[in-house]
């Protein structure tokens, strides 16, 4: 179906699936339980979920494919969210211009970047495009005030021109982000027994943003295309011998991440019309790549799974505080129970951090394909399980 | 005049003159083979012929045209392909998709975007390839992964890489280096089929005499950069101009 093998079409259907019902699926416990603190199921992240989930495929697909480890993806973020702060300022607060001026933006900017940093490889190259995003943020915090507001960031403001739209609604605030008129903030909660599940219209146009994205991606994997990338990534010598160029392959490679990231960046104006400098900083380079490797690298799924952990990591992990850890061991004598608060503390909470890069460094270890081989891996053991059971008790188990 | 035409080449690094003078013409649809004692210039030669390097002086001709100053794709796209003296090949894919892709640098040129086409609905190149991995007794490898062969199948890939691209001129640089006798003739039986199956004209480099004569129509002598004597492999054997280069009188 749509143009894709049996094993990709059941792959998008179950990405489909996870991503039309996750308000359910990240709300498992009663709101106003013990528990709820560890619900994700929320509009804002949500959002965020799904948004760094399309800048983590965009980046993979240059990165997973040619192997080319870009340092500065987050500059084409930034630039996407600008461009669409700019588009909210001056046209109106219809998010489908903004997020198409981000990707052309960003396209541009890659193109640039791309064409100067592909001259080197390896960890000249990630230098390259790190010393860009640097430079990119270092412009936009300070000379290109009158563009970037600086410091302050970015906003739609009441005097805006806004030429197709209004400047100021008729009580007098700034108008909201909307797709035709479909407010991004606009939610429906639905209250079945202690539960609450929030469907937002923001969540929901990201998240089709985000199959869309999947889709392109899965028919880049499976293209000739992708199948030179590859090439590139295994033996570019040999790829030189065969008559092909690399370098036009790795600068459109280039270039199509760098509007994933520009498209990431946009929606996230669109679910917040502001952008700030710090949005192109190296961290968030850097977290781009965490995300990636995490969830593995060159796979169609990880980058998402690696981007979800992440996001959850810092939101959800990170609420986990001394009063929380109290109240969950207090069935255990003071003394003990202190005891073991303190051994947790560095770990939760400000700490999550630690925990992250603990997780980070065991996959990066033990799983190298990252989450999605331990995927595999759990998978083929409980195929074999299932292989060995009809044989007679007495046969040794292979190896 | 032959399909490639080398004219007075000569080639410095630094101070040294690996190569000087040098004049070779193969003939289309011959065998030609150069031989020659460790630093005597044949790789550099080669090297010279697929445009990794370029000679400070004389000039390179093939199939009418000039071949200096041209990029490997470039070169290759001409109708020039090379094997290497360790195989390469793209370890990390499988044999099929190995060779897909010389197929798609042929049909499609040096760069096509072609990003949501689907590789596997390219039925008549997926025919091609099979065919060819046939002609090379593995077909039953199609699905392998290309890291996990051996070095004789790595060998044979490559050539399959090659030879489906349909080459004017093939260049084949010590291409048994390193192997077991069992695998050495096998792959000098599948050189002499090719060449007696296809329209090709072949260029080899090797150490292995053995596979010189069984293979080569005639035989250049390269000894410190430059020819020594060109003739036919009967006339070599004996040569004594060939006797000194191999076995040296400085020695």
């Amino acid at each position: 179906m749509f143009g894709l093998d049996k094993k990709d079409t059941s792959l998008l259907w179950v990405v489909i699936a996870l991503t039309m019902l996750a308000p359910f699926i990240l709300n498992p416990f009663p709101t106003g339980s013990g528990m709820a603190q560890f619900n994700a199921g929320y509009p804002d992240l949500m959002q965020r979920f799904v948004i760094f989930g399309i800048f983590a495929i965009g980046f993979n697909i240059l990165f997973g494919l040619t192997g080319y480890l870009s340092f500065g993806h987050a500059a084409f973020l930034g630039v996407g969210s600008y461009s669409a702060v700019w588009m909210f300022k001056l046209l109106s607060m219809n998010i489908l211009p903004a997020i198409i001026l981000s990707v052309a933006i960003s396209g541009i900017f890659a193109l640039v970047i791309g064409f100067v940093s592909l001259r080197r490889t390896g960890i000249y190259f990630s230098i390259l495009t790190l010393a860009f995003a640097q430079m990119s943020f270092a412009l936009a915090y300070s000379v290109l005030t009158p563009i970037t507001n600086g410091e302050t960031g970015l906003q739609v403001t009441l005097d805006d021109p806004r030429v197709l739209g209004v400047s100021a609604t008729a009580d007098g605030s700034i108008p909201v982000t909307n797709l035709f008129g479909l407010e991004m903030r606009a939610a429906y909660d639905l209250v079945v027994g202690p539960w609450t599940f929030t469907f937002s219209v923001g969540y929901y146009v990201c998240a089709i943003v985000m199959l869309l994205a999947f889709y392109l991606a899965i028919r880049i994997f499976r293209s000739p295309f992708g199948l030179m990338l590859r090439a590139i990534k295994s033996n570019q010598q040999r790829l030189n011998y065969t008559g092909l160029n690399p370098k036009p392959y790795t600068l459109a490679a280039f270039v199509i991440s760098g509007m994933y990231a520009g498209l990431a960046g946009g929606l996230m104006a669109a679910m917040d019309p502001l952008a700030g400098a710090e949005r192109m900083q190296w961290t968030a380079s850097g977290e781009v790549v965490l995300m990636t490797i995490l969830g593995g690298v060159g796979t169609l799924i990880g980058p998402v799974l690696g981007a979800g952990m992440i996001k959850y990591f810092e939101n959800i992990f990170s609420k986990i505080n001394d009063n929380v850890l109290h109240s969950w061991f207090s069935f255990l004598p003071d003394g003990i129970e202190d005891f073991i608060v303190l051994v947790i503390h560095p770990f939760v909470g400000k700490g999550w951090h630690l925990t992250l890069g603990l997780i980070f460094m065991l996959v990066v270890t033990f799983l190298p394909g990252g989450l999605v081989e331990g995927g595999q891996r759990i998978a083929r053991a409980l195929r074999k399980k299932k292989e060995d059971e009809p044989k007679s008790p007495s046969t040794e188990p292979a190896e | 005049m032959g399909i490639l035409e080398v004219k007075d080449v000569g080639k410095n690094f630094g101070g040294l003159k690996a190569l000087s003078d040098v004049n070779l013409s193969v003939a289309e649809n011959t065998c030609h083979a150069i031989i020659g004692p460790n630093g005597a210039g044949k790789s550099t030669l080669l090297n010279c012929l697929v445009g990794k390097l370029i000679p400070d002086t004389g000039s390179v001709m093939f199939d009418g045209q000039s071949v200096l100053g041209r990029s490997p794709h470039e070169i290759n796209q001409m109708g020039i392909s090379r094997v290497f003296q360790t195989p390469e090949i793209f370890a990390d894919l499988s044999v099929m998709e190995n060779m897909m892709i010389p197929l798609f640098a042929k049909r499609d040129g040096a760069y096509r975007l072609h990003a949501v086409e689907k590789v596997s609905n390219e039925r008549t190149l997926i025919e091609e390839a099979e065919r060819m991995l046939d002609d090379v007794n593995m077909l039953d490898k199609r699905g392998m992964h290309a890291a996990a062969m051996s070095r004789g199948d790595k060998r044979r890939l490559e050539m399959a890489m090659c030879l489906v691209q349909d080459p004017k001129l093939l260049l084949l640089d010590e291409p048994t280096a390193g192997m077991a006798r069992a695998d050495t003739n096998n792959t000098i039986d599948l050189l002499i089929e090719i060449k007696e199956k296809r329209d090709i004209t072949i260029a080899i480099i090797e150490h292995d005499m053995h596979v010189v004569f069984s293979l080569a129509d005639r035989i250049t002598v390269l000894a410190q950069g430059t020819p020594l004597v060109e003739d036919l492999p009967e006339n070599i054997k004996g040569h004594p101009k060939v006797k000194e280069a191999y076995l040296g009188e400085a020695h």
